[in-house]
Order: structure tokens, then C-alpha cells, then sequence
């Protein structure tokens, strides 16, 4: 549906996003994330045709966006960060002015503007200025303006901003409705909120791709970055034996509690955590040893994203190695 | 275009803009002809025109402050980007939009020759020619305003440098009397020219070579004509602020001179800054 093809942006000497490619296919919820100031909202601007690119090509749905914009942007809605909005107008007369933008007339753009006031809920204040509706409200007229024309890919920046918890939960609802019409491109710096809704993550730091996947796909390609916690009443050096036959350990850590208990943390380097944890149980259960507690950590999305995006744009999806503070950063 | 068109006018019809500036326009007509047909039983209407003409100085600026100006601080320029319609197409549409709020005063004016024509001896074709022609440097100003408006996201700063530019060229007969007439005068006044031009070269490109190189070719011109053959300077600079003035060009037809010289002149006025005005919305696409 949107193929980016090694996309630049120079704005000055400042490089924005730098030999960016990637595909989007249609039919899913695709998020966009990254740190603020990583090329989210640039490289966005260029697929609507809002900014040039320094060199680099966009296609939509075959069309060019440099060569063949008209026919390339009614494929299109696209919601700004800030939801461009004519402010002493009212929802109903925004919306007739973008729908005879975008080609629509007479019955077909009355049917349309009904249809997608319905979509987003704003039936209650379809006739009050725009400048005195909530926050909340203003984006749904932005979505809704984006939804004129039906058009395939709907594209929102930020959709979330400066909303409250109630509005976001509310927008981020509407648009998993729209997923079953449109294939969704969101930005976001929220991971949760990315997680939530998307499919599919493309990840993006100092202008660079790091990391495009589902969030499940994501999440298992560190599962490496594992740690297994447990909890023992066995005394010090019977568990350093024990934990001696087990393989694929790369740090132990033991602490004797007050109560009397043993806290260990161990530190692996295998694929398959639960593999090294059946082998920690078993070498535990034949020497009669009780596991009072058996915890296993996995990277969640955060790690990653931290991971990725703080080490200066370098793909290491498959590099293994967990930094030690990572573990503040963890839910 | 026509989306863009029937959107500019419903919001000039909302707000006070069209009303302000049709008031004014009639207002200044109508105090003018009853001071020079009613009162001093002038039968030449166009006297009223020519009076009236000082006062685009004023409302074509009101008139044209927010067309691209509000769009930039409102960031609905994004919108206008992302729509399938061209620069171009928002350019006609804004342009045409004003020419239709203009439009209306005038319609109203051009009844008043033909009541003044019920009693007494009025020549209509020269009242209708200037009221042709003032219809036409109202379109022609409209476009520079539209791409002073287009330089920036500040109305205030927009509508100031428009009445400053306006008002210079309203005056800039006058003034042409008292500036310097000798050669090297004009050759100082048009290097001055082209420094500035090349601040406005660099500030709309962000290229210094460019600037500098467009304005050394030109200098440098400039040096070796004036070095050659100084005479050609003599009273060029009175004579370019002749002929820039839009409205000096309109004393022909109250004169009761058809000028198709100066049809044409607004017309490529119009068109030149309507050109401008799309190439500074492209502009900003690049930064």
C-alpha cells in the first residue's frame, strides 16, 4: 500500500531521517514509534505530501507522492499532530469544505459527512464552533476530516496527545473500529499505547528504521535478555552445587534473607528460558530441595525500546547482551 | 478550487472582513460623489474614482491580512497540503474569493453613473472605462497583498508592510518629483536596489550563492553601463518609480484614455505575484 524507499530529510545540516525504507501492506494498525525529535512526525509530513524530501521516494498505492500527488493523497486522510481545524467555523461546515476538497459533491458528500460524524461521535456538536469544543472533540473532528473520501490509508500523528485518560481510551477504541476499513498508520512515544493497538511496530530512532514487528515478534527476539529469579530455603553452598549442573547460566547472584531464606538471581544466555528453568527445577526436586518461589523475566517491549533507541540507531534486535539498568526501566 | 473558493467566501461573509471592506469602499465612493456630483454638479464620475482610489491603501490590506497569514498560525496550512488539490488551485481560490468580495461594492457603484445620467449629461464610457480599470488595479494590488500575506504567519506584520507598500506606491509619483535625476543618483539608488533584492533572494531561497551570485552579475552590470555610458542613468530612477505605480497608470483612463497598455501592465502584476504567492506556499514545503 505505502512503500518508502531510502527516504532523507535534511532540514539545514540537521539530518531528520536518514535512508529510511519500509513497506506497509494493507489491513492492519501499523504504529510509529520513537523518542521525540526521531523522524516521527517528518517522515509522516513527506508521506502526505505536507514537506519534501531531500531524496528518497514514496509510493502510494502506486502513485508517487512527489510525481502523481492528487491521486496518490485521495488515498489518504491524514490528522496533524495539531488537528488542523478552521477554529470560528463548526464541525459541519470543516467538514463540507474538506469533503469538496477532496472531490465529493451534492448527495455523496452529505451522505459522506453523516457517515463519518457517526463514525467519531460528534453528533452533539456538529452545529457548535470548533474553537469551543473540548480538546477530546477537536481530534475527533480532525479523525473525522481524515475519514472524508474513505480513503485507504488513514494516517494519524500522535492521535493521543494531550488528552485525558478517558478521551484517550475513547480515540484509541475509534480507531481500532476504523482497522476493519482502513489500514492505520499512529505515532506514538507511548510504548503501552502503541502495544495496545498496533499490529504491527516499526521503530524509529535518530531518523533511522531500528526494529519493524509485531510486539510479540519483538518482545521474543530478546527473550535471550532473560533473568530467572527464585526463592530457597537450601543453604548457600548446596544451591551453588546445584546450580553448578545447570546449563547456560552466565551470572549468579546470591543474597541470604533475614527470615533465613536464599534469594538468587540468575542471568542466561539461552534461547529458550523455560528449557534452563525445567532444568533448574528438576536439579532442585532430586536433591529434595524445595523451590519456595520460581520467577522468570522477560524483556518486555520497554526494554527494548530503550534498548533500541538509546544505542544511536543501530539495529541490535539480535545482539542478545542486556545492560544492566534496564532492569529500573522494566514493568 | 471552487472547494477553496466557496470556503474563503463563507468565511469573509461570517466574519466582519467583506463588510468592513465594502463599507469602506462605499462609504469613500459615496461621500465622493456627492462632494464633486451633487454638490459641485461634476458630470465626470470618474473624479470620483480617482478620489476614492487612496482608499485601497487602507482596505485592501484589511481585506487581504488573514488569506494565507491566518492559514499559518491556525497550522491549517497542513490541511491545504495533504488535500488533493494543488498550491495553485488554493492560490485561484483565494485570489478568486477576493475578487468576488470586491466585486460586490463595485456592482453597487457602477449604478451610480447611470442615476447620475437621468439627470444630466454624463459620459458613460469613460465613467464604465475607470470603473473597468479601478476594478482591475484593485486585482492587481489584491495579488501583491496575497503574496505579502504569504511571506508570513503574522497578520499584524502582513497588513503593516502591505499599507507601507501600498502607500509607497501610491506616492511614488510624487515622490519620483524630489528624488535625485542624475545619473550617478540612480546608479546609487539601484545598487541599493539590488542589495536589497538580495537579502529577499537569500531570505526566500536560503541560498547565499545564489543571492550573491544573481546580485553580482547585476551590479556588475550595472557598474560597466554606468561606466560606459553614464546617460543612460540619467533620470532612471524618477522613470522606474513611474512606471511601477499602479495607480499613476490609472489618471489615463480618468483622462478618458482606454489604456491597454495598462490592461495589460495589472493584468501581468496580478499574474506575477499570483505566481509568487504559489511559489512561496511550494517553498514552504522544502523546509
Amino acid at each position: 500500500m505505502i512503500k518508502v524507499e531510502h527516504l532523507t530529510k535534511y532540514y539545514g545540516d540537521f539530518l531528520a531521517v536518514s535512508d529510511l525504507s519500509f513497506e506497509i501492506e494493507e489491513g492492519h494498525v501499523y504504529g510509529f514509534l520513537g523518542p521525540n525529535g526521531a523522524g516521527k512526525t517528518t517522515t509522516m509530513n513527506i508521506m502526505t505530501d505536507c514537506l519534501s524530501a531531500t531524496s528518497g521516494r514514496v509510493e502510494v498505492g502506486g502513485h508517487d507522492i512527489f510525481e502523481e500527488a492528487e491521486q496518490a493523497k485521495k488515498l489518504i486522510g491524514y490528522l496533524p499532530e495539531q488537528p488542523p481545524l478552521y477554529m470560528n467555523e463548526t464541525p459541519a461546515e470543516y467538514l463540507r469544505f474538506v469533503g469538496e476538497a477532496k472531490g465529493l459533491r451534492g448527495d455523496e458528500l452529505r451522505a459522506q459527512i453523516d457517515k463519518v460524524i457517526g463514525q467519531v461521535r460528534i453528533e452533539a456538536v456538529r452545529d457548535r464552533r470548533i474553537s469551543a469544543l473540548s480538546k477530546g472533540y477537536k481530534q475527533r473532528v480532525g479523525i473525522a476530516q481524515a475519514l472524508l473520501g474513505n480513503p485507504k490509508v488513514i494516517i494519524l500523528d500522535e492521535p493521543t496527545v494531550g488528552l485525558d485518560p478517558i478521551q484517550i481510551i475513547e480515540i484509541r477504541d475509534l480507531i481500532k473500529e476504523l482497522e476493519r476499513e482502513h489500514t492505520v498508520i499512529l505515532s506514538s512515544h507511548i510504548l503501552s499505547e502503541v502495544q495496545a493497538i498496533c499490529e504491527k511496530i516499526l521503530i524509529i530512532a535518530h531518523g533511522k528504521l531500528v526494529a519493524f514487528d509485531t510486539p510479540d515478534k519483538l518482545e521474543r527476539s530478546l527473550l535471550s535478555a532473560n533473568e530467572i529469579t527464585f526463592t530457597t530455603d537450601a543453604k548457600a553452598n548446596v544451591v551453588r552445587a546445584l546450580l553448578a549442573k545447570v546449563d547456560h547460566l552466565t551470572d549468579t547472584e546470591l543474597e541470604e534473607r533475614e527470615d533465613g531464606l536464599l534469594s538468587a538471581r540468575l542471568k542466561t544466555d539461552s534461547k529458550d528460558i523455560y528449557a534452563v528453568s525445567r532444568q533448574l527445577f528438576f536439579a532442585f526436586a532430586e536433591e529434595d530441595q524445595p523451590l519456595l518461589e520460581l520467577n522468570l523475566k522477560k524483556a518486555s517491549l520497554e526494554d527494548i525500546f530503550i534498548e533500541l533507541t538509546e544505542s544511536g540507531g543501530e539495529d541490535q534486535a539480535g545482539d542478545g547482551t542486556t545492560p544492566e539498568e534496564r532492569e529500573d526501566e522494566a514493568v | 478550487m471552487i472547494a477553496v473558493l466557496k470556503h474563503e467566501l463563507r468565511s469573509y461573509f461570517h466574519s466582519f472582513t467583506a463588510y468592513v471592506f465594502g463599507a469602506f469602499l462605499l462609504a469613500i465612493v459615496g461621500v465622493g460623489s456627492m462632494l464633486y456630483n451633487l454638490q459641485a454638479a461634476v458630470s465626470n464620475f470618474e473624479y470620483v474614482l480617482s478620489f476614492g482610489s487612496i482608499v485601497f491603501v487602507v482596505i485592501v490590506p484589511i481585506l487581504t491580512m488573514r488569506v494565507i497569514a491566518e492559514e499559518r498560525r491556525q497550522k491549517t496550512d497542513q490541511l491545504l497540503y495533504s488535500l488533493p488539490i494543488t498550491t495553485t488551485q488554493v492560490i485561484l481560490g483565494k485570489f478568486a474569493a477576493l475578487l468576488v468580495v470586491y466585486l460586490i461594492p463595485l456592482a453597487v457603484i457602477s449604478v451610480y453613473p447611470a442615476i447620475f445620467a437621468q439627470f444630466g449629461d454624463v459620459y458613460l464610457p469613460t465613467s464604465y472605462g475607470s470603473l473597468f480599470a479601478i476594478f482591475l488595479m484593485g486585482a492587481a494590488l489584491i495579488a501583491l497583498r496575497v503574496f505579502i500575506s504569504s511571506l508570513t504567519d503574522n497578520q499584524g506584520l502582513a497588513a503593516g508592510v502591505g499599507i507601507a507598500v501600498i502607500l509607497f506606491n501610491y506616492y511614488s509619483v510624487s515622490l519620483s518629483e524630489y528624488v535625485s535625476s542624475t545619473a550617478f543618483g540612480s546608479m546609487v539608488a539601484i545598487i541599493v536596489l539590488i542589495l536589497i533584492l538580495y537579502f529577499v533572494i537569500r531570505y526566500l531561497t536560503k541560498n547565499e550563492v545564489l543571492a550573491y551570485g544573481v546580485c553580482f552579475v547585476l551590479a556588475a552590470v550595472v557598474c560597466v553601463v554606468g561606466w560606459t555610458d553614464s546617460s543612460k542613468f540619467e533620470g532612471l530612477l524618477p522613470r522606474i518609480m513611474k512606471t511601477l505605480s499602479l495607480f499613476e497608470r490609472f489618471s489615463a483612463f480618468v483622462s478618458g484614455v482606454f489604456d491597454m497598455t495598462a490592461i495589460v501592465y495589472y493584468l501581468s502584476v496580478a499574474a506575477f505575484f499570483l505566481f509568487l504567492s504559489v511559489q512561496s506556499l511550494e517553498k514552504r514545503r522544502y523546509n
